[in-house]
Formats: C-alpha cells, structure tokens, sequence
C-alpha cells in the first residue's frame, strides 16, 4: 500500500512502527508456512525415490550379526531384531506410504470432485440420493468399513486401496457439492446459461476450476489422513503383508521389541509425524494463499 | 470545532482521534484525525457511505475497536476525562451507563439462546445493582415506555420470536435503561422497513425529550439524518469533511462531497419528467491505497493541483460551518 | 473351519447346520429377524453366543469410549478458546501447530510413546489389559483414553476454534460488551453457552472418526472391546461376527446422530421439535 508523507505525518512514529511490523509479520508468517511444508514434503519424496543412489539399499537384508543396535552413524535407526537396517526400511516403506497417500487421495479427489459437482449443480432427486450415500459413508467409523473390506479382499496392499477409495470420495463429494450450490446463483454461471452454453461445459470449464480451490486445501490433511489409515491397517496386520518395509509394519514390529529397542518404534513414528506435518503446513499456507487473492468472485 | 451552547463544556470531545488497521494484507487507516464536540442535549448525526469510517469511530468511543485496529492518534474525552487513561474496568462502568449503544441489525444483536427478560435483567442488575425483583419491574416499565405491548408476557419470549421492529425496541429499552447521558446509534433502522423506521426514529427524538440525553446518529441514509440530527458531520475516507448545524450543512454545503450527495438525491421537482440521474462519478475509496492528499480527489470535479498535497482537516476559521476544503466555498 | 481334509458329508452337514442351503432372501429375512431380537447366531471361532459376546465387550468399549471423550475435550476446549481469545497472536498460532503436530501422531504410536514413558519407565500404569475392581480399571484404561484423546483432539479443536472465533466477533457479543458486561461475563455467560451447541455437533459429527481410533488403541492395548473383536475375528474370517459388529456399529451411529439432533432442540430455543 502507498504512504504518503502528507498522509502519516501527524501520527506518532511508534504506533505507525507497531502497526507495520504486525503486518509484516502476519504476512511472513502465512508464507513460511507455505515454504516449510513444501520443502519437507520435496525432502522426505526425494529420500525416499532417491534411496538407492545416496546408498540405501537392501531394506530386507537380514543380518543376525546385527541385531537390534541402538541408533549410530551406521545405523541412522538402529536395526531391527533381524538385522535389518531400519531408517533404510522407513525410506522404502515411504514409497509404499507416499505412493498410496497421494494416488487415494487424488483419485478420491477427482471422483468426488465430479460427482459433488453434477449433484449440486441438478440438485433435486439425484442430488438427495447422492448426499444420503454420502452422509452414510461419512457417518460410519472409516476403519470399521475399511476392514469389512480386507475381510473380503484379503491380505495385501489391496484391501486398503479399495477400502480407502471407496470410503474418501465422500468427503470431496459434500465439499463440493456445498460450494456448487452457491455457486449455482452466482452470475457467471447464470450469464453462462443464458449464452446457451451446454451443460457439461459450464460445470467443466467455469465451475470446477473454482471448485478446485478448497479441495486442494483439504486434500493435504486427506493424504495424512490416508498414509496414517494404511499404517493403521499395516499394524494391525491387514495391510501390507511381511516382509514389505512400511510405516506401520515397521512400528508394529518395533512394539515386539519395545523394552529392548525403543528406537525402532519411535524414531520411525518422528519420521511418520515429520512427513505428516510437512502435508499439513502446505494446506494451511495453501488455504491462506488462496483464501487471500483467489478465495470468492 | 466547538459550537457555543451556553459556554458549557463539550460533554464528548474526540480531538484529532486516528485509528489504524494492520493485518496480513496491509496497514489502512480507519479514521483519520476525526475532530468533534458534542453537548448535552444535542443530536450529531454523523453521515457517509458503508466503509468510511463512521461506525469504527463510535466503537473508538466506548473502546471498543475491534483488533487488528488500534488507536493510533488522539483522545476522547468524555466530560472532561480522556478515556485512555482509564482502567479495564473503569471503562466497562461507563459502558451501558453513561453511554449506551444500539446496532443496526437487532436479529444478531441479541442472544438467541436467552430470553429479552433474561438478557434485559442482566444488564440492569450488573448496571444499577438491582436485586432480581426489582430488575423484573423495571425490565416492564422499560419495554412499556418503548412501546411494547403486555409487556409481562413478551419478558419470557426469544428474540426470534419478535419482529424486527420490536427487537430494536428491546435493544434501545436495554440501552436507555440506566439513563444514559450518551446514545451512541449505530444505523439504528438500516435493517427495518420504512414504516418501522419512522416509529423507532420518533421514539428515539421522544427519549431524547424526556431525558436530555445526547445523541450521536451514525447513517448512510441522507434524509434519516437530515429529519433527526441538530448538527451534521459528514465522512469520507476515515475523514471528517464537513461538519456545521443541519440547515447550513443540508441547505448550503461547503464541501464538494457534501455537493455530490445531495445533487444525486432525486427530488420531486421534475417527478414525471424524465430527468438523468446524477451521481458522484469514479468508485467508492479503497482504505488501503488512498491517493496523498484529499482522499476526494479522483472524484472531485472542483480538483486541483494543490490538493495532493493539502491536509485533510476542518478549517478552524469557520467553526459553526467548517470544510475540510480550502478552495471551495 | 472344518480344516482341509473335510469330507463332503461333514460339509454338508454344516451347511444345513448354518443355515447356508436356504435359498439367499430366506438366508437374509432370518438374519434380520434374529438381529432385531439381538440374536446374532454363533461365533465360528469363539464358539460362543455372538449377542451375549458382542455385549460384554460393548461395556468395556463404552466404558473406553466415554473416558476418551472427556480427555479430549479437556484438551480441546481450554485450547481452542486460548487459540480464538488470542487470535493471530502467539498463543493461537502455537496451538494451531500443536493441532498440525497431534494430527500427523498415528495413533497407534502415541499409544505406544505412552506406554514406553509411563508404564515401562516409570511403572504407573499397565501395558494391556483391563484392570479388575474399579481403581485399576480406571488405572488399565487411562493410557488408552489418553491416546484416543489426542487423535481426537486436533478434529475438535480445529473446528471449535473456528466456531468460538465466529461467535466472538458476532454482533450480540460485541453488543454485550458495548452494554459494560464484563469480559468474563462475556465469556462464560454468553460465548460459551452459544458455542456449547457447536460442540456437540462436533462430537457428533466426528463419532466415526472417534470409534476409528478406539477400535486400534484398543489392539494396542489389548482391551477386549469392539475394537479388538473386529479385528481378531477378521483375521480368523469369523464372518457372522464381522456382519453383527458392522450392524452394531452402524446402529451406534444413528444413535448417537439421534441424540445430537435431540440436543440442539433441548439447547437452542430456535429449534423446537
């Protein structure tokens, strides 16, 4: 904003000085959310793609001879009680943790995106159903529904790919749809319609790419929402199935072992909390960002 | 400014009040060096459209700006005593005593979860330290002389449960119930019918009557104003523009805003003729990025080179009928 | 479950023995009819009665459950007034990351942070199980409780902080205020009891996401509840038990939307039934 010295003269330098480091600071903090989150996320992705080359390798590789050792320059984690190097097993089970997060999440996203979209938008008969199949699978413990699932798909990574999708398209859905029916009587889509525009096209062109705004916010708290649901499972035994190297997997593994070697539980379980936070911090400085110069008309 | 009225002293006296606003986004300045003198029994009625300024300055007076504002500049003093000196609690025993305050819009005004009878007890019990039964009698005198029929029964209904008309009458019972020397009205009928205002604006003019109470009237609505103040202000920009009696403000404007607003009134001179209707070019000031100088500028049709740099204050060599414009008469 | 090697005999002895060779909507109207008088059948594994199982560990779930709630709201709610008093400022933006931190603990592994901490190293409470007599059942069901509190916490506080926020710089706040009341009076007399409804919709609205968390806290700690029979009777494929705990839980569920609903009529004088 301008100032100019005819403006602030008669106002005392102290308040005038108060005044812009709170609005200096507000806006720097908002933006350091932003950069923190991204460079955490970049950092754990590209840790865990790049393993091999910074010379993690080998995250099955049993070794007796080095049983649970205590964290060391070696050993970033410790081992575990077959021998194997576990900060190596955090990485590659990132890519099982990472991979399933995002694909989840934005497939949940797309799905949920269009279906909230064409229900808000026709609103009426259509519109009631797909919200009480929503309501419905909102309503219910996720977890309950998602083990039913691996119940019927069986051991393996399967199970809580299905089970997540089928249950995360929901949340998109009523977001979506909430937004879709205010924005129904906004002007441009009016304006829209009566240019005769076809029906796809507005929901597709003009509607959705505004739509998009707040999905993309809460997406971030869905992919730890997700990646915590697969290392739940994973713990529980019904996810991944040994030896594949997971978050969960490796905690739960960790807990046989929790008076020996408590590193291996908890250090993997920072890690696990790092990556989490890292999503977290790029939602909130996603949703000031855009709340900011996008949010509204 | 300061109008003689029998040489008494000002009974609200706001000098050169600044208030500013920080957040993320910027830093904007609410008011801007607002000058004012109010006296018993007077009326001010404070005129400018939404966003400039008029209603942050009100809640300036009983301290109650809202963060991220703060008072940056100047006082108020309220019978002589600045009000910043003033302790927490010190300040809340003026409020809702000497100086009362009503809103705009009565639906969010008041509690819904509570009854008025609740929510008007309340207030006289703290305020006048009455015993629970004495309240209740009072809390009926109170809806009676406002004008609120079986006024008994309407004590134990939600506020959803009246009209609009009838909640602001709750809200000014509430306000004037401890005989307050200060009526702060913050667009009291903005959110009413016409009918509705009419009513309330008259029973606010009675009150004042009766009691003597001063008054400061905040409106966008020219002819609200005009009807119910003794002396005008006009805003613009956190900006006092204007300020003099209500005849020579309305009848003869100084100021090339005070012009442009009442120019764009249609009147009913040419009624049936088609006439085009004026109104003040260019777009309503943006807080956060005013032009140096008078903020009017972009608008101003009388504009000239010297006023980017001129500060915006009343002349003090006309107090009865000050502008804050040097070069238009 | 009859193993391998089972004869066709044997199986189709079983099969008339379950029920299984009814034509499929007979199979359903008797599950239905049986559930609506609480019969479950029998457990496959367990070989128990799956009613009387399923309401043993209800009690001991519920007992949980309850525990939960109000460890969570007793972190919550101080919290989440703190961060909207505060707005902006310092407090609120360490209580924002406290949420971002909680939010990201699996909580599984705060289960077990728990227990490294307070039972392994300093003895107070026990690793698993439940306790018997009502001192060590509160002692047996603390750290789980804890643990369910602060995977719920962050969902609360989030969605009271933004709601305490809104009712703060409503109109008839600032109204009370401009009629003197004191900011304690403010407080606790008018903010708190609007925004009581707000947090029973939240508590509400996130039940799921509640008995999420206590169904893998309780396998942490090995308390016999819901939970830990859900998952059990997966792995072993106990089908009938699986359906009854889904019914069951599905049931909970309309329950508790139920009672929210019939709350707000009780608290809000805008809504009478």
């Amino acid at each position: 904003m301008t100032t100019h010295n005819s403006t602030i003269a008669h106002i005392p330098e102290s308040a005038w000085k108060r005044l812009r480091t709170r609005s200096v600071s507000q806006r720097r903090w908002s933006a350091y959310t932003l950069w923190v989150g991204v460079f955490i996320v970049a950092l754990v992705t590209f840790l865990s793609v790049a393993a091999p080359v910074l010379g993690f390798t080998e995250p099955n590789n049993t070794d007796l001879t080095q049983r649970l050792l205590p964290p060391s320059r070696e050993h970033f984690f410790g081992t575990d009680d077959v021998g194997r190097d576990v900060f190596t097993r955090v990485l590659y089970g990132g890519r099982i943790d990472l991979s399933f997060g995002l694909i989840t999440t934005y497939v949940s996203l797309a799905a949920g995106l269009v279906i909230g979209a064409i229900a808000g938008y026709y609103g009426g008969f259509l519109d009631s159903i797909v919200m009480r199949a929503v309501d419905l699978v909102i309503s219910f413990p996720f977890i309950v529904l998602i083990l039913a699932i691996t119940a019927i798909t069986g051991p393996g990574i399967t199970g809580p790919y299905v089970g997540v999708l089928a249950v995360s398209w929901a949340l998109y859905a009523r977001l979506t749809r909430g937004e879709m029916l205010a924005m129904r009587e906004k002007q441009y889509v009016m304006a829209a319609q009566t240019l005769g525009f076809s029906t796809w096209r507005i929901i597709f062109v003009h509607c959705i790419p505004n739509l998009l705004r707040s999905n993309l916010v809460f997406s971030m708290s869905d992919i730890v929402l997700n990646i915590l649901t697969l290392a739940a499972l994973s713990y529980l035994g019904l996810g991944v199935t040994p030896p594949t190297a997971e978050w969960g997997e490796i905690i739960a593994q960790g807990q046989r072992n929790l008076f020996a070697a408590w590193w291996i539980s908890t250090l993997t379980g920072f890690y696990v909390v790092f990556v989490g936070v890292g999503f977290s911090l790029v939602g909130d400085g996603l949703a000031d960002r855009l709340g900011e110069d996008g949010g509204g008309t | 400014m300061a109008l003689n009225s029998n040489g008494n002293q000002p009974l609200l006296e706001i000098n050169d009040l600044t208030i500013g606003f920080a957040d993320a986004r910027g830093i904007l300045l609410a008011a801007d060096r607002i000058n004012l003198r109010l006296f018993r029994n007077q009326t001010l009625g404070l005129l400018g459209e939404s966003g400039c300024g008029k209603s942050v300055s009100m809640r300036s007076i009983l301290g109650l700006v809202p963060y991220p504002g703060e008072v940056i500049g100047g006082s108020v003093l309220w019978e002589g005593q600045d009000l910043s000196e003033l302790s927490r609690s010190e300040m809340q025993k003026i409020r809702g005593k000497e100086i009362s305050m009503i809103f705009q819009d009565p639906t969010s005004c008041l509690n819904p979860v509570y009854t008025i009878g609740n929510q008007i007890v309340e207030t006289l019990k703290i305020k006048l330290k009455m015993n629970s039964h004495e309240a209740r009698q009072r809390a009926v005198e109170l809806l009676d002389h406002v004008g609120i029929p079986s006024p008994e029964q309407r004590l134990n209904l939600y506020p959803h449960q009246l009209s609009g008309g009838m909640r602001q009458r709750v809200m000014i019972a509430i306000a004037i119930g401890s005989k307050p020397k200060l009526l702060l009205a913050d667009e009291p009928t903005t959110a009413l019918d016409v009918t509705i205002q009419d009513q309330i604006l008259n029973l606010l003019a009675d009150l004042r009557e009766e009691t003597g109470m001063a008054v400061i009237l905040v409106s966008h609505d020219v002819g609200v104003i005009a009807q119910n103040s003794d002396i005008v202000a006009i805003m613009y920009a956190g900006r006092i523009m204007e300020c003099g009696s209500a005849s020579d403000v309305m009848l003869s404007p100084r100021h090339p805003y005070t012009r442009g607003l009442l120019t764009a009134l249609p009147t009913f001179e040419h009624a049936g003729e088609r006439q085009p209707l004026t109104s003040i070019p260019g777009q309503p000031p943006n807080l956060a990025d005013l032009p140096g100088g008078c903020p009017f500028r972009p608008r101003c049709q009388y504009v000239r080179d010297e006023c980017a740099s001129i500060p915006v204050v009343l002349d003090r060599d006309f107090p009865e009928h000050a502008s804050a414009c040097p070069f238009v008469d | 479950m009859l193993g391998t090697r089972a004869t066709d005999e044997s199986i189709a002895i079983l099969r008339s023995q379950l029920g299984l060779d009814k034509p499929l909507h007979q199979q359903y109207i008797d599950f239905v009819s049986d559930a609506a008088r609480l019969e479950f059948g029998t457990s496959l594994t367990l070989r128990t009665d799956i009613g009387s199982l399923i309401a043993a560990r209800a009690k001991n779930s519920a007992r949980l459950l309850v525990y939960s709630i109000i460890v969570s709201l007793l972190i919550a709610v101080p919290l989440a007034i703190l961060a909207a008093v505060r707005r902006n400022r310092p407090a609120d933006h360490l209580v924002r990351l406290f949420t971002t931190i909680t939010f990201a603990m699996p909580a599984f592994w705060t289960g077990l942070l728990l227990v490294l901490i307070f039972s392994i190293r300093l003895g107070f409470f026990p690793t698993s199980g439940l306790g018997e007599g009502w001192i060590n059942l509160a002692l047996s069901l603390t750290l789980p409780a804890v643990t369910i509190g602060f995977y719920l916490a962050p969902v609360l506080l989030r969605s009271l902080r933004s709601s305490l926020i809104e009712t703060l710089s409503s109109e008839f706040v600032e109204a009370a205020r401009a009629r003197g009341l004191s900011e304690r009076r403010v407080l606790l007399k008018h903010v708190l009891r609007n925004s009581l409804i707000a947090m029973i919709t939240v508590l509400g609205v996130n039940i799921g996401f509640l008995i999420s968390g206590a169904v893998v806290v309780e396998n942490v700690f090995s308390i016999p509840g819901l939970g830990s029979l859900m998952v059990t009777s997966i792995i072993s494929r106990d089908y009938p038990v699986i359906v009854a705990l889904t019914l069951v839980f599905a049931v909970i569920v309309i329950i508790v939307n139920l009672l929210v609903d019939l709350s707000y009529a009780l608290l809000d004088p805008r809504i009478r039934l």
